[in-house]
């Protein structure tokens, strides 16, 4: 419940705050979200698996943003960046659509 | 409670649970963490629309670089394709101009050698005065010839109205060439035609179906229907020189004229004209063949 409120909070300061992205951070920020929404996914399948862990939680968004934004600096440093960044963006949205289903498995037993 | 006792709890449930607010540490963390995440969705879907070239990665720019360049070359390649095309159908035009220019220049020259057209150039005015009645329509045909063989290219003979008119003028009757006698051998034939005697006549244009007959009377001569009384005043375009020459060889046409009793006077003139048109008419039969067109 507190996660859904701040969540929403986020979204609301972003929309009123407007921030300008750093140049420096531009390329890994579209990762970072994708890779916060895979964790957050996790998360929510955990819970309804019953295994949720807080700490896991935490370990694993900061973690996944991390390794993320790892692999997209490193895939620009070999100038393979775009082709990295997609090939993250691929596996994230296949782990995000994978969890996606569970959870629709557990809401809707279907 | 039961549900430490039944693990497998509704989904929706298990959710509300774990949303119940616990002031726990990881609470508070995870709760910041969600947070970020909206911001940073939020900011990234800010930064994301809208956005130039200026975020754009390298490599994209290559890329976008190459399609456009790739675009522009096939672009110019359809250009040049275009303007050859154009080339061509200009090309086409200008074949056909200058087919037609030429088509309308031998159409002039075939009317000039049909008697259509009027002529202009060097030539020479042959007159003959014939008070005796005595030149005959042999006299006039073989001066005809004489001057066709040297190279007369429009001829028109000029005679003062005969008194008896059996036939009615079939040709303009533009008198033309009137020049008199004068001493001075080249003589600008003018426009004007002076009142040279029997100027007033029928003009009749000498083509290749032009016929001679003596008229029944001696009275004159019947060139192509139209009765001709003497004198007589022959115009003929083509080269002065070589034609005057042919009219005076010894036994020529002046000499003819002279042994019959009438004289012939050759005057060369820079430019004469004959206006005399041949009526031509149209052909019932004979109708353009249309094969082997003439190549352009």
């Amino acid at each position: 419940m507190i996660a859904a409120i701040a969540l929403a909070v986020g979204v609301v300061l972003g929309v009123i705050l407007h921030p300008t992205v750093p140049v420096g951070l531009q390329p890994y920020l579209p990762i970072a979200v994708v890779a916060a929404l895979d964790a957050v996914f996790g998360a929510i399948r955990a819970i309804l698996d019953g295994i949720f862990d807080d700490k896991v939680f935490v370990v694993s968004f900061i973690a996944n943003i991390l390794v993320a934004a790892l692999i997209v600096f490193l895939g620009d440093q070999l100038g393979v960046g775009s082709q990295l960044s997609t090939a993250v963006v691929v596996v994230l949205g296949i782990r995000i659509f994978s969890n996606a289903a569970a959870i629709r498995r557990h809401l809707f037993r279907a | 409670m039961t549900e430490e006792q039944q693990p497998r709890k509704s989904g929706l449930r298990l959710l509300i649970d774990a949303g119940r607010p616990r002031a726990t540490r990881a609470q508070v963390i995870g709760a910041l963490l969600c947070g970020l995440l909206g911001f940073a969705l939020v900011t990234q879907v800010h930064s994301a629309t809208g956005l130039g070239f200026t975020t754009a990665r390298q490599s994209d720019l290559v890329d976008i670089l190459d399609s456009l360049s790739s675009r522009s070359d096939q672009l110019r390649a359809q250009i040049a394709a275009e303007q050859t095309s154009l080339a061509k159908l200009t090309g086409g035009t200008d074949q056909t101009e200058a087919a037609l220019e030429e088509a309308q220049q031998r159409a002039a020259t075939l009317q000039i050698l049909a008697g259509t057209a009027a002529a202009t150039g060097p030539g020479i005015d042959l007159q003959i005065t014939d008070p005796q009645h005595q030149v005959a329509a042999d006299d006039l045909l073989e001066a005809l010839e004489e001057l066709r063989d040297a190279g007369a290219e429009a001829i028109q003979i000029t005679g003062s109205a005969g008194a008896a008119t059996g036939t009615t003028p079939t040709t303009g009757t533009t008198p033309t060439t009137g020049t008199t006698p004068a001493a001075g051998s080249v003589a600008s034939a003018g426009a004007t035609p002076t009142a040279a005697p029997g100027a007033s006549g029928h003009v009749v244009r000498l083509v290749a179906s032009s016929f001679f007959v003596d008229a029944p009377d001696r009275s004159g001569i019947v060139v192509d229907g139209v009765l001709l009384a003497p004198p007589y005043d022959i115009v003929a375009i083509g080269d002065p020189h070589t034609m005057s020459t042919a009219m005076g060889i010894p036994g020529g046409v002046l000499d003819t004229l002279t042994a019959k009793g009438a004289r012939g006077t050759v005057i060369t003139h820079d430019a004469v004209q004959v206006t005399a048109l041949h009526q031509v008419p149209a052909p019932q039969y004979a109708r353009p063949a249309p094969a082997a067109s003439p190549a352009g």
